[in-house]
């Protein structure tokens, strides 16, 4: 059992968790994630890890309610328990001095990104971050993005804060020095930075979130195409060279599901009802 | 030696009437009444050089815990397997006994051999309904032992040790114990509460289960050592192999792998009451010949499946399954498409899989393996309908412990190096089961347990004596 001692909300359905995890805190480093099961009849789903704190012995993750299962989680407070939760899983993600490294983010994936963002920053790193959203309302973590980049730039799909869409990135990447993209977020947006950064031949990685079930291997649920070679993003990734990601395969993949998740969430929300 | 007055034929095992057990998850053999166990019984010869023990990978004293049963001292029979074989509901159940033990068998030269397993089978389960002691454990050694893996190796090492009196940590990464048992072999052939028990059985021996710990990730095999005295890998076979073959990261493809511990650990059978969902499909293909794509048929029949079919490559005589579970399969209407391979997979505007096409094999020269080569038959190709495929193709080690343990040997295709007694190149460190021979079975990865465990003895008991001898020094 592992327990929440804080729990903030960051907007509309999107939490940040501090879960009690000593041994995982120690070994955990930014791009890495964990695997957590609510209850006895719960779905494994995979979460990447947006903080660790190994003397207090804690990690963070943030968490976008968006079917049965993260509303489920969503619903749980402070004091809380969750059955099971593994990790850290996955390879960490490369942090060395690059010399500008723009941090890319979207939506909950944000608060990850931050994690990354600070340990490029200390690696020496001049570190410019995106804060990207669907509208103002769902932006996160902009205080500490603002923070921990050297300088920072806000997106809403909508307009509502910052600049309207992604099409900023490339006067930025003309006028900017950039010697290394890192985007997480939506597979769209990724796929979007990948295709603009490859005309100007700038090194972009990808953090991919496939479906997963085991996370450390066994399965091949998370398979995705890199370069024409099949990997398995649990232990291969999660980050990939973006240049090289077959999107359109890792978009359909992520649907397979779409008819038995809308029956799980119906399902669940009238169980909560009842 | 007189004329056996013996009959032929042994007590048939009960089973679901094949149509009603396609629908469902619940086991397909029922198992051994009193009177069946004990006309069974009656038809051992009580051999005295008793070629079934040979034919045993752990040897089993398979006769006398036979004569246990006649004189119905149930119990008594269940502790007598267990002194070789700390798992007897699950071997009963899943052991390859008509190569083993049973084809060694006397009463097989003149009819069906006794049914040693099913008599197993009886033994374990009536011990588990009736309780089952504690057997007596040695005084404390103070020495520690980590155990890499819940699976049937890990299982029993932990077993063996903590009776000799060490203290005992299992480190599992999934989060519930008992390996290929949990996630791999179907409920109807291995119901779950059978290896939950044999679990609990091994945590009231006072053995420390920790699940969710991922070894070479939360902790490496090198800080293991420095707060045990000796560490076991068991950690079994894990990704799946892929043919390679265009179209096989359609959406619909799964590996038997996946599909299995979807329906299996996360009982998607259940869905969504288990939250965890699976795509059943109508037109399954199931691609492999051995047990795992036995399982994984099995299944999508009864996740609803209208038509099911295994291909596999060479002919009948060669799949590696259990005889059992190819009649079982057949009896429940699977059909098998024998001397055939996919080529390449077609998927529709989706990328959802939607045929596969295929080529006749025939069987050639005779491999390393000794089983004839199947070679693809020119210009055989043809297209079969199908919305889900499993790939039952193989698995390989799981790479984690390689990668981040320096200085332990493996092989080509990254199995553990050990010797026989799963001593591997680092000093404290041993292995045994799927992780050291590839696939094989629980009895063997159990036999490799076994022998681990009084390797590991042996050491952590010189180890005390030269610590011994250097205080006195
Ligand atoms: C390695 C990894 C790291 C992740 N990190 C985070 C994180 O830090 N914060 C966060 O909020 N979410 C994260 N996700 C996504 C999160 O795991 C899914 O949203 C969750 O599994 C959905 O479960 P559900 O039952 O609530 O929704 P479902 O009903 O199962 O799905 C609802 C929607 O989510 C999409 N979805 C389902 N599974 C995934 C998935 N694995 N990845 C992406 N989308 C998915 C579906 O396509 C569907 O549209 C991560 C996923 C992976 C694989
Ligand atoms: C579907 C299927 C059906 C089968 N049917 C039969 C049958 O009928 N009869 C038969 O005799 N055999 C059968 N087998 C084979 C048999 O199950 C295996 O040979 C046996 O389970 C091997 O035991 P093991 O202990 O070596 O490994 P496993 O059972 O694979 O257990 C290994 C355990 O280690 C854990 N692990 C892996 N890596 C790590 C790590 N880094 N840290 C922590 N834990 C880790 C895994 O999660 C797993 O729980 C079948 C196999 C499959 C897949
Ligand atoms: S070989 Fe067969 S008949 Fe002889 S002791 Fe063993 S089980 Fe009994
Ligand atoms: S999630 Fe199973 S192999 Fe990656």
């Amino acid at each position: 059992m592992y327990k929440i001692l804080a729990k903030r909300e960051l907007a509309p359905h999107i939490n940040l968790f501090e879960f009690s995890a000593g041994e995982v805190s120690a070994k955990t480093k930014p791009g890495q994630f964990v695997i957590l099961r609510i209850d006895e009849d719960g779905e494994r789903i995979p979460l990447t890890i947006a903080d660790a704190d190994p003397g207090k012995g804690t990690i963070a993750v943030a968490c976008h309610g968006v079917g049965k299962t993260t509303t489920q989680l969503g619903r749980l407070k402070e004091g809380d328990f969750v059955l099971d939760l593994l990790g850290p899983l996955g390879k960490p993600a490369r942090i060395e001095k690059f010399g500008t490294v723009l941090c890319v983010g979207g939506g909950v994936m944000v608060a990850p990104l931050h994690f990354q963002a600070k340990a490029f920053r200390e690696a020496g790193n001049n570190v410019i971050g995106i804060v990207g959203a669907t509208t103002r309302d769902h932006l996160i973590f902009l205080e500490e993005m603002e923070n921990t980049c050297n300088h920072l730039l806000v997106a809403t799909d909508d307009g509502t804060k910052g600049h309207k869409g992604m099409d900023f990135l490339k006067d930025l990447i003309k006028e900017t020095k950039i010697d290394r993209v890192v985007a997480e977020g939506p597979v769209v947006m990724m796929k979007a930075v990948s295709d603009l950064t490859r005309q100007h031949g700038i090194p972009t990685m990808v953090n991919l979130i496939p479906i997963m079930v085991d996370g450390m291997g066994m399965c091949g649920a998370c398979r995705v195409t890199v370069d024409g070679k099949t990997l398995f993003a649990c232990v291969d990734g999660l980050e990939f060279d973006g240049h090289q990601v077959d999107f359109d395969e890792l978009l359909a993949r992520l649907k397979v599901y779409t008819p038995q998740e809308k029956l799980a969430y119906v399902f669940s929300e009238q169980g909560e009802r009842n | 030696m007189p004329k056996p007055k013996i009959r032929k034929e042994a007590v048939p095992m009960p089973k679901q009437p094949p149509k009603e057990r396609a629908d469902n998850f619940r086991e397909v053999a029922i198992g051994y009444s009193e009177e069946q166990a004990l006309a069974e019984a009656e038809r051992c010869l009580q051999c005295r050089e008793a070629p079934c023990v040979k034919g045993c990978p752990v040897e089993v004293d398979i006769p006398t815990f036979i004569k246990l049963i006649r004189e119905r001292r149930f119990g008594e029979a269940a502790m007598k397997i267990k002194e070789k074989n700390s798992l007897p509901a699950v071997c009963g159940r899943v052991c390859p006994q008509e190569e083993q033990c049973q084809a060694k068998c006397t009463v097989g030269r003149i009819g069906e051999p006794t049914s040693i397993g099913r008599l197993e089978r009886f033994v374990a389960d009536w011990e588990r309904q009736h309780g089952c002691e504690i057997p007596q454990k040695c005084p404390t050694t103070g020495k520690k032992v980590a155990i890499v893996g819940a699976g049937p190796a890990g299982l029993t090492v932990a077993a063996d040790l903590i009776k000799l009196g060490h203290e005992v940590t299992i480190f599992e990464a999934l989060h519930k114990p008992g390996g290929v048992l949990t996630y791999g072999i179907p409920e109807f052939r291995l119901p779950k509460k059978i290896v939950e028990a044999e679990a609990e059985y091994i945590e009231k021996l006072g053995v420390t289960l920790k699940t969710n710990a991922l070894i070479g990730r939360l902790y490496t095999i090198a800080e293991l050592l420095r707060q045990f005295d000796a560490v076991f890998i068991g950690s079994g076979a894990g990704p799946p192999t892929f043919m390679g073959i265009p179209g096989e990261n359609l959406c619909g493809i799964y590996s038997a792998n996946e599909y299995l511990i979807r329906v299996n650990l996360m009982r998607s059978y259940d869905f969504p009451k288990a939250g965890t969902p699976i795509c059943g499909g109508e037109e399954v293909a199931v691609v492999g010949g051995g047990n795992v794509a036995m399982d994984s048929a099995r299944c999508a029949l009864r996740l609803g499946a209208k038509d099911v079919k295994i291909v596999y490559r060479r002919s009948r005589e060669e799949m590696p399954a259990r005889i059992e579970e190819i009649e079982n399969a057949e009896e429940e209407g699977i059909r098998f498409e024998f001397l055939t391979s996919p080529k390449r997979f077609i998927g529709n505007e989706r990328r959802r899989v939607k045929a596969m096409e295929c080529v006749r094999m025939r069987l050639g020269e005779p491999d390393d393996s000794g089983r004839r080569r199947p070679v693809p038959i020119e210009g055989s190709n043809f297209m079969v309908d199908v919305d889900i495929v499993i790939m039952a193709v193989g698995r390989t080690p799981n790479p984690i412990i390689k990668q981040t343990t320096e200085g332990l040997e493996t092989t080509k295709w990254g199995g553990i190096v050990t010797d026989e007694d799963g001593k591997t190149s680092i000093e404290g460190v041993y292995a045994g089961g799927d992780i050291v021979t590839g696939e094989s079975t629980v009895i063997s990865a159990m036999g490799a347990g076994r022998r681990a465990a009084r390797a590991i003895h042996e050491f952590l008991m010189k180890k005390e004596t030269c610590a011994r001898k250097k205080r006195n020094v």
